[in-house]
């Protein structure tokens, strides 16, 4: 900052003067008071009075100098004739047409800078509308640009610069600007949103495009903002810039070749910066010249032809064709010879293209399997619609049909798998999700890619899988939230229960893709077996008891595992909240005996004789009725087997006696 | 309810000279038409109840699983269980009301119809026949002179008293188990249930392989007797078969009370229809029992 340095100089010298200075001091003073007037004190003398009056070109002008403010000034060492050095050496009292304050005595780069812009250009000229450097920075009152409350600080630029350039102002009026609005549109850009609403500091404002001082029109070639520049003005901030753009333009040719490819504010319209501004469909009616044609064909007879009605219906249809086939190349005779490779949509789509990527579908792909299915398998090409359009195979309720392309018993996603889930589609029809989904159209209802992502498909086996172990219950949760904190309390849940063993999560006993209701007697019935996978020893003592030997013959109506122990919020019974808790116990019998007692739910739900320290009374009991039955077939049995062999003889016997006997009585 | 008590004729049974005895070939009378109608009723009401309770007492069979369907499903099986329960103590109910008017009408006191020789209470002689019984069969005596009622028949009769005694109660409180369980506790369910199906499973064993021998199977009877149903046998067979009884009727003279004419063939046949019915489904019981307590037994 060259005004610093001339503080600086000024206090050299006056440190090295310092005692000449003393010594002419008296000399000067006690001499003549016509002497040369240069001390701030012997201006001020005059000039600290506000009604003093002066005159300049004609004009009668106030030539008062506040004294506090000049002193609070960046200026403040410095002597007025350094800036007024028409003065300098002038008696007392001085002319009265004096020349403007001098910067370029000590800022002469800026004066440079300043003449050679418009501004400086047209104040030359004599334009009234032109500033000068008082214009902007004031004049006794100029403050360090660091200071806040300085006219140049940089939140105040763009009040500074809009005093002139704001709508309707004289310049913006009278004069040849380019740009309408410039003020209204910089405030709600991205740049003017930083500075003025977040108050960031280093936000771009006017004169950081533009330049401080050396301000020219885009049509210069010198200015900061002509074609060729912006590139360079831009990354002055972002800086690597090209990185970032490379999936939409490319680096390299954007600094090369600025005629041909654009610029930033092709895209980035000045003062109006958005995050993305693009001008679309520039090129589309290019490509549509050959494409349109419907018997377009590919060198291997594909057919090349895009449907521009179905372009045009899809959520693509601000999108334009450059921006998917992006390796197109204008430099080239025909741009389109650039395109070799497939289109890849994660240069938009980023996170689901990673997320493809990391999928089975995606990990097939990478090993080119011929099955593995890309994104046009899914969503189409140029008739992708929105998965809100009840038409676009992505909708909720069309997704098993689409995703059944594939997985469905017989093609090739079914032949292929080793796994133990069949015919997924026809089961997850008939299943409370399938139903819901398809019969009640319920749009909430869990479709295939609400459990296994819509990208991020992978087998169960994988640890990152939504179908995983691990993740089933969350995956579950998404929907059946209240249910998942339950599971997370109860014993089932790894976090209560500390076991090697295996815990259950949702699909254990609900399946994956035969969901049913839990009142459909089936799951009613098959939920016993499911329990008793772990709790073999229960299912078994269960199955002894009335409500077991009713469920093994196959009603559903008795008493079920989770009937007496609840379902997700199993709880041990000391645990006072459980369903089989003391508190609770006489409640749960309640639940289908309604005369239950506490005595009643005394009966042991699980009991067996076959436990005579649990159950002693059970077991003797038993033992005492089959003592009761072994012994009565034993004496009966003797009895009668002994009878047996007597009995054959006694027959031929007895034919003799009976015809004897009948004889004897008919005499 | 092989019982006969009373000597009373039922009113076909009417009195017929013993010359007419030689043209239509008189039978004996053993049994009243009402104990004849209550063995009916009792072999209908105890097959309904051996079904329908297996069904639960063997679930883990196929057997139980079609047999429970064929009921209607569990409820309808506990219905119907339930229902010929109240039918056997009604059968029960009305065998005792018919022992008090027996008493009645006879002007004894219930010591003297209980120790009658005629009663099914078990005596001496009893004992005596059990030995006589048990040596002839090892061909160490003669055929022991049965009386009106044979030692093995009282035991049938017996088993039956107790049985509703045991299973009626341990049913009333697997039927009823809030009332019961405001006087018992909870575990009574638990030995109720054993109570009753083993008791339940001793009485089907015991009637569809031991009863059916000796009243059916046994040689000299196979493949069936009738006279539960009919009520009457040949007076040759019944004077072979109950020598006791027979001189005792013979001498006190009250042996043509008990002449009666033969039932006609189209009855004999209706009998022996339902006799082969009530055989086949003990039998069948049988084998499910053996089938389910041998080779499906887990």
């Amino acid at each position: 900052m060259n005004y610093r340095y001339c503080v600086h100089i000024n206090r050299e010298t006056i440190i090295s003067s310092f005692s000449n200075l003393l010594l002419f001091l008296y000399l000067v003073l006690s001499c003549s008071a016509f002497t040369l007037a240069q001390s701030n004190d012997d201006c001020l003398t005059c000039h600290d009075d506000n009604t003093l009056r002066g005159k300049r070109n004609g004009k009668t002008i106030s030539v008062y100098v506040n004294s506090k403010e000049l002193k609070g000034s960046v200026h403040n060492d410095v002597q007025c004739i350094d800036c007024h050095v028409d003065l300098a050496k002038s008696n007392f009292p001085h002319k009265t047409n004096v020349q403007p304050a001098q910067c370029s005595s000590c800022h002469d780069d800026e004066q440079t800078q300043y003449i050679a812009g418009i501004h400086g250009k047209k104040y030359s000229k004599g334009d009234p509308l032109a500033p000068n450097c008082q214009t902007c920075h004031g004049s006794h009152d100029i403050t360090n640009v660091k200071n806040p409350s300085s006219a140049v600080a940089p939140i105040k630029v763009p009040f500074l610069c809009g005093s002139c350039h704001r709508e309707g102002a004289p310049v913006q009026v009278q004069r040849k600007i380019p740009e309408n609005h410039i003020l209204e549109n910089y405030s709600e850009s991205l740049h003017g949103v930083a500075l003025l609403q977040k108050g960031l500091s280093v936000a771009p404002n006017c004169a950081s495009c533009h330049s401080p001082h050396k301000i020219l029109p885009p049509s210069d070639p010198q200015s900061t903002i002509a074609r060729q520049n912006i590139a360079a003005t831009c990354t002055k901030c972002h800086a690597e810039i090209e990185v970032v753009h490379r999936k939409i333009i490319k680096g390299k040719l954007w600094e090369k070749t600025p005629h041909v490819l654009p610029v930033c504010i092709d895209c980035h319209p000045p003062h109006k910066i958005q995050q993305v501004l693009y001008e679309q469909s520039v090129a589309n009616q290019d490509c549509l010249n050959c494409h349109g044609r419907t018997n377009l064909k590919s060198g291997d007879g594909r057919s090349m032809f895009v449907d521009v009605v179905q372009l045009q219906n899809s959520i693509h249809s601000q999108v334009s064709c450059s921006q998917c086939h992006n390796t197109v190349n204008p430099s080239l005779l025909r741009p389109c010879t650039g395109i070799t490779s497939k289109v890849d949509c994660s240069i938009c789509h980023a996170q689901e293209g990673d997320q493809f990527s990391e999928s089975i579908h995606g990990q097939l792909l990478a090993k080119n399997d011929p099955n593995a299915p890309t994104c046009v398998e899914c969503h189409g090409s140029h008739n992708v619609l929105s998965n809100t359009n009840p038409i676009s195979p992505t909708f909720h309720t069309n997704i098993p049909n689409l995703c059944a392309r594939c997985h469905r018993e017989g093609e090739p996603a079914a032949v292929r798998y080793v796994g133990k889930e069949h015919d997924i589609i026809n089961n997850y029809v008939e299943s409370i999700h399938g139903k819901g989904l398809l019969k009640s159209g319920l749009t909430v209802t869990a479709t295939c890619t609400d459990c296994h992502t819509a990208h991020h498909e992978l087998p169960h086996s994988d640890p990152t899988s939504s179908v995983n172990r691990k993740n089933i219950a969350s995956t579950c949760g998404r929907c059946h939230y209240g249910i998942e904190k339950q599971l997370e309390n109860s014993v089932h849940s790894p976090s209560v229960t500390k076991t090697d063993k295996r815990l259950p999560v949702c699909n254990d006993c609900h399946s994956a893709h035969q969901i049913s209701r839990t009142d459909a007697a089936g799951f009613r019935l098959s939920i016993m077996n499911i329990c008793g996978n772990c709790h073999e020893k229960y299912a078994n003592s269960y199955f002894d008891t009335y409500h077991g030997q009713v469920s093994r013959l196959g009603y559903a109506k008795t008493a079920k595992c989770w009937d007496c122990h609840g379902s997700h919020d199993i709880l041990p019974v000391e645990n006072p909240a459980s369903h089989l808790s003391f508190q609770n116990k006489v409640q749960t019998c309640k639940k289908c005996h309604e005369g239950a007692t506490r005595q009643f739910a005394g009966y042991f739900t699980h009991a067996t004789h076959h436990e005579p320290v649990k159950y002693p009374i059970m077991f003797w009991t038993f033992w005492g009725m089959t003592g009761l039955l072994v012994g009565t077939f034993f004496v009966a049995g003797v009895h009668t087997l002994l009878w047996l062999p007597r009995s054959i003889k006694y027959r031929k016997e007895l034919k003799k006696r009976l015809s004897r006997e009948d004889e004897d009585l008919e005499s | 309810m092989e019982e006969k008590e009373e000597k009373i004729l039922v009113e076909e049974a009417k009195p017929v000279e013993l010359h007419s005895i030689k043209k239509e070939k008189l039978q004996f009378q053993r049994f009243t038409r009402l104990n004849r109608i209550l063995h009916i009723l009792m072999i209908v009401s105890f097959i309904s109840l051996a079904l329908t309770g297996m069904t639960l007492k063997f679930s883990y069979t196929g057997w139980a699983v079609f047999l429970s369907h064929l009921f209607g499903g569990f409820e309808s099986a506990g219905y119907i269980h339930r229902f010929f329960a109240f039918v056997m103590v009604c059968v029960f109910m009305t065998h005792l009301i018919d022992l008090i008017r027996l008493m009645r009408r006879e002007k004894k006191s219930l010591r003297e119809l209980i120790f009658s020789p005629d009663s099914l209470m078990f005596n001496r002689k009893d004992v005596k026949d059990l030995i006589g019984t048990l040596k002839w069969f090892i061909g160490m005596g003669e055929r022991p002179q049965y009386g009106r009622w044979t030692y093995w028949e009282k035991f049938d009769y017996f088993a039956v008293f107790w049985g509703i005694f045991v299973i009626g109660f341990t049913g009333l409180t697997l039927w009823f188990p809030e009332v019961l369980t405001s006087i018992l506790p909870g575990w009574f369910i638990n030995v109720a249930t054993i109570i009753h199906s083993d008791e339940a499973l001793l009485a089907t064993g015991f009637i569809f392989t031991v009863h059916f021998f000796n009243t059916h199977l046994r040689p000299e009877k196979f493949p069936m007797d009738i006279v539960i149903f009919s009520g009457r046998t040949s007076l040759a067979e019944y004077k072979i078969d109950r020598p006791a009884e027979y001189n005792e009727l013979l001498e006190s003279g009250n042996l043509e009370k008990f002449l009666v004419e033969p039932y006609p063939p189209i009855v004999i046949r209706a009998i022996k229809v339902f006799g082969w019915i009530a055989l086949s489904l003990g039998f069948s019981i049988i084998v499910w029992i053996i089938y389910a307590m041998v080779f499906a037994y887990r």
